[in-house]
């Protein structure tokens, strides 16, 4: 099977080319090092662990310390208090609030998403194609470029400063990229196999449910993580859209405590870990699945 | 054939329908319906909207009241506009030419299978496990002259608050496109490296030579996903600079925020976003047609 054993005609005027030594033809080219890229990951290595280092050690530094010490030496008496104070101000109701939020987008992007991108797959006629259009610009749209008149829109709907305020708009713009990654999966079931469904008589919601869906569990996957982590870490709608206490979430929570704590930069740094916990929970749980999600939006 | 296909659909489009056969167990295209409508209502509609209330003069409260081209002779003559536009156009091209180069490196670099190259992915991937909110503030707080790493106060100059924003974007972003390309990376097949090796092309050359054209789309969408992205730097932006100093961070989205929800002068505002709006799908549009990737091709087209 293997194309470098077969003889190579001899050009003429070259030297005939050394055949490669069989050590190095076995190895698969995906494991061969590469001393320079090495290199290369090791200081950008660095590059992400020295600011996560620093706010890890500064969260657990005494405010009192924080101020005179260097951040990148250990704390010398770690502390707790940090973490204390920012779960006395309310951490728990901003990570509820989040996680409705997330589940609400994610369930309303893959409702609507799965059978758009069934049918733009499926049915290749000219609305099917302009829906499918339409979702690709959609995903050029700017959240930022709507947020005034959406807040007129929300405002109009009686929505303003709840729940569903940062629900619908998020779940509206993170379906472009779920349609397109939909789509890019949904085209790799083989036509065969829908044919050979069709001839047992199944219906297009059958064929949905028995064959597309099972088939794309790696597109729907990544919208599922693409979608929560909009959800998760959006700012802007729930910045514009809510105000009270009642119905913010985490990012606009984080963003308060920097008027809140004012200079106290460790418990600062000690929300930013708490904000991370839940989603460093799912890494450590589904890591494969949180990666090849997320791995998916950029399609194939 | 228990599912006969009507005969009119296989003359109707010949090219279209050659490989179907049958119209039979195809979702009619009003399934798609719900969720174009939502998608309308929350992001066509209110960029409609935007484009109303630009021509009009609207404080949030009471009627908007129609004022003609007041906001866009605004727009065109404001000296902040200009620098605005300008610094927006400066952040796209730093972000796309740090994060691409970087992104693409590692990725193809972690696409291999070694054990270490997966370790340290593992560790790369940190980042993305914070918000933007998260990383800016992380960011906010390491770069303050009296606590931070440096102890100098970067994001008082402009090109140190600058290239804070920049890197900042990087750092966060840099780990969900290596991840994009690491993806395209091992899709590529192997046997190309083969039959290049076979030709006596070296690692550098594989790489131009194929790894390179065989990410195009990968590249593509990569592209387009940091272009929209640092269009609309706003969180870091807010959290890092609040547009400063002076407004020399004061990126369009920023502008419009400060019009918008600072000093309540939505019609302005409105304008600021209508420009934003045209101007990102402008750029997405040219990317998509210029790489084709629109047309429902394929990277393997040909082998």
């Amino acid at each position: 099977m293997s194309h470098d054993t077969l003889p190579r005609p001899a050009t003429t005027g070259e030297p005939t080319p050394r055949p490669p030594r069989p050590a190095r033809r076995r190895r698969h080219w995906t494991k061969r090092a590469n001393p320079l890229a090495g290199l290369g990951s090791v200081v950008w290595l660095a590059v992400v662990l020295v600011p996560v280092y620093a706010m890890l050690s500064a969260s657990l530094t005494g405010q009192d310390k924080a101020l005179t010490g260097n951040p990148l030496s250990p704390p010398t008496s770690p502390t707790l208090d940090n973490y204390n104070t920012v779960l006395h101000s309310g951490f728990g109701h901003l990570l509820v609030n989040t996680a409705i939020v997330a589940a609400a987008v994610v369930a309303i992007v893959l409702g609507l998403s799965v059978p758009l991108a069934y049918v733009a797959v499926r049915t290749r006629d000219r609305w099917s194609g302009m829906a499918f259009r339409l979702f690709l610009l959609g995903v050029a749209i700017p959240a930022q470029a709507v947020v005034v008149p959406l807040y007129l829109l929300i405002a109009e709907l009686g929505l303003y400063d709840s729940l569903p305020a940062v629900i619908l708009p998020t779940a509206a713009f993170a379906m472009p990229v779920s349609v397109l990654v939909l789509v890019g999966t949904l085209r790799d079931v083989s036509e065969e196999l829908y044919e050979a469904m069709a001839l047992d008589g199944a219906s297009p919601q059958r064929m949905l449910f028995q064959l597309a869906v099972p088939m794309a569990k790696g597109g729907i996957s990544t919208v599922v993580v693409y979608s929560a982590l909009q959800a998760w870490n959006g700012f802007l709608f729930p910045l514009i859209f809510t105000q009270s206490d009642g119905p913010r979430v985490l990012t606009l929570g984080l963003f308060n405590y920097v008027s809140q704590f004012g200079v106290n930069i460790p418990a600062l740094l000690a929300s930013v870990v708490l904000s991370g916990i839940p989603i460093f929970a799912v890494y450590l749980v589904a890591r494969r699945a949180l990666v090849g999600g997320l791995m998916g939006v950029g399609g194939k | 054939m228990s599912a006969p296909a009507p005969a009119k659909d296989r003359t109707a489009e010949p090219g279209a329908r050659r490989a179907a056969g049958s119209a039979a167990g195809r979702p009619h295209a009003a399934w798609a319906l719900p969720g174009v409508l939502f998608f309308a209502f929350f992001a066509v509609v209110p960029m409609g909207l935007a484009l109303y209330l630009s021509f009009t003069s609207w404080d949030g409260l009471g009627d908007p009241r129609p004022v003609g081209l007041d906001n866009w002779r605004k727009l065109l003559a404001d000296e902040r506009m200009v620098q605005s536009l300008w610094l927006t156009v400066l952040l796209t091209a730093a972000s796309w030419v740090f994060q691409t180069v970087v992104a693409l490196l590692l990725g193809v670099w972690a696409a291999g299978r070694q054990r270490n190259r997966a370790v340290l992915s593992a560790i790369f991937f940190i980042p993305l496990l914070l918000s933007s909110t998260a990383v800016a503030l992380l960011f906010y707080a390491l770069l303050d002259p009296n606590f931070g790493i440096i102890q100098e106060n970067i994001l008082g100059s402009s090109n140190g608050a600058f290239l804070a924003i920049v890197f900042v974007g990087g750092w966060q972003f840099i780990p969900f496109h290596t991840l994009i390309y690491q993806g395209g990376a091992r899709q590529i097949p192997e046997v190309l490296y083969q039959a290049a090796a076979i030709d006596g092309a070296g690692r550098h050359r594989q790489f131009l030579s194929i790894t390179l054209p065989q990410l195009r789309h990968t590249i593509t969408t990569s592209t387009v996903l940091m272009v929209v992205g640092s269009l609309t730097y706003f969180e870091t932006v807010l959290i890092l600079t609040k547009g400063g100093p002076g407004t020399d961070t004061a990126i369009l989205p920023y502008l419009m925020y400060e019009a918008g929800f600072k000093s309540y002068d939505f019609g302005y505002a409105s304008a600021i976003a209508t420009f934003l709006v045209v101007t990102a799908t402008g750029l997405s549009l040219i990317l998509v047609r210029l790489t084709g990737f629109g047309g429902m091709r394929s990277t393997r087209e040909g082998m």
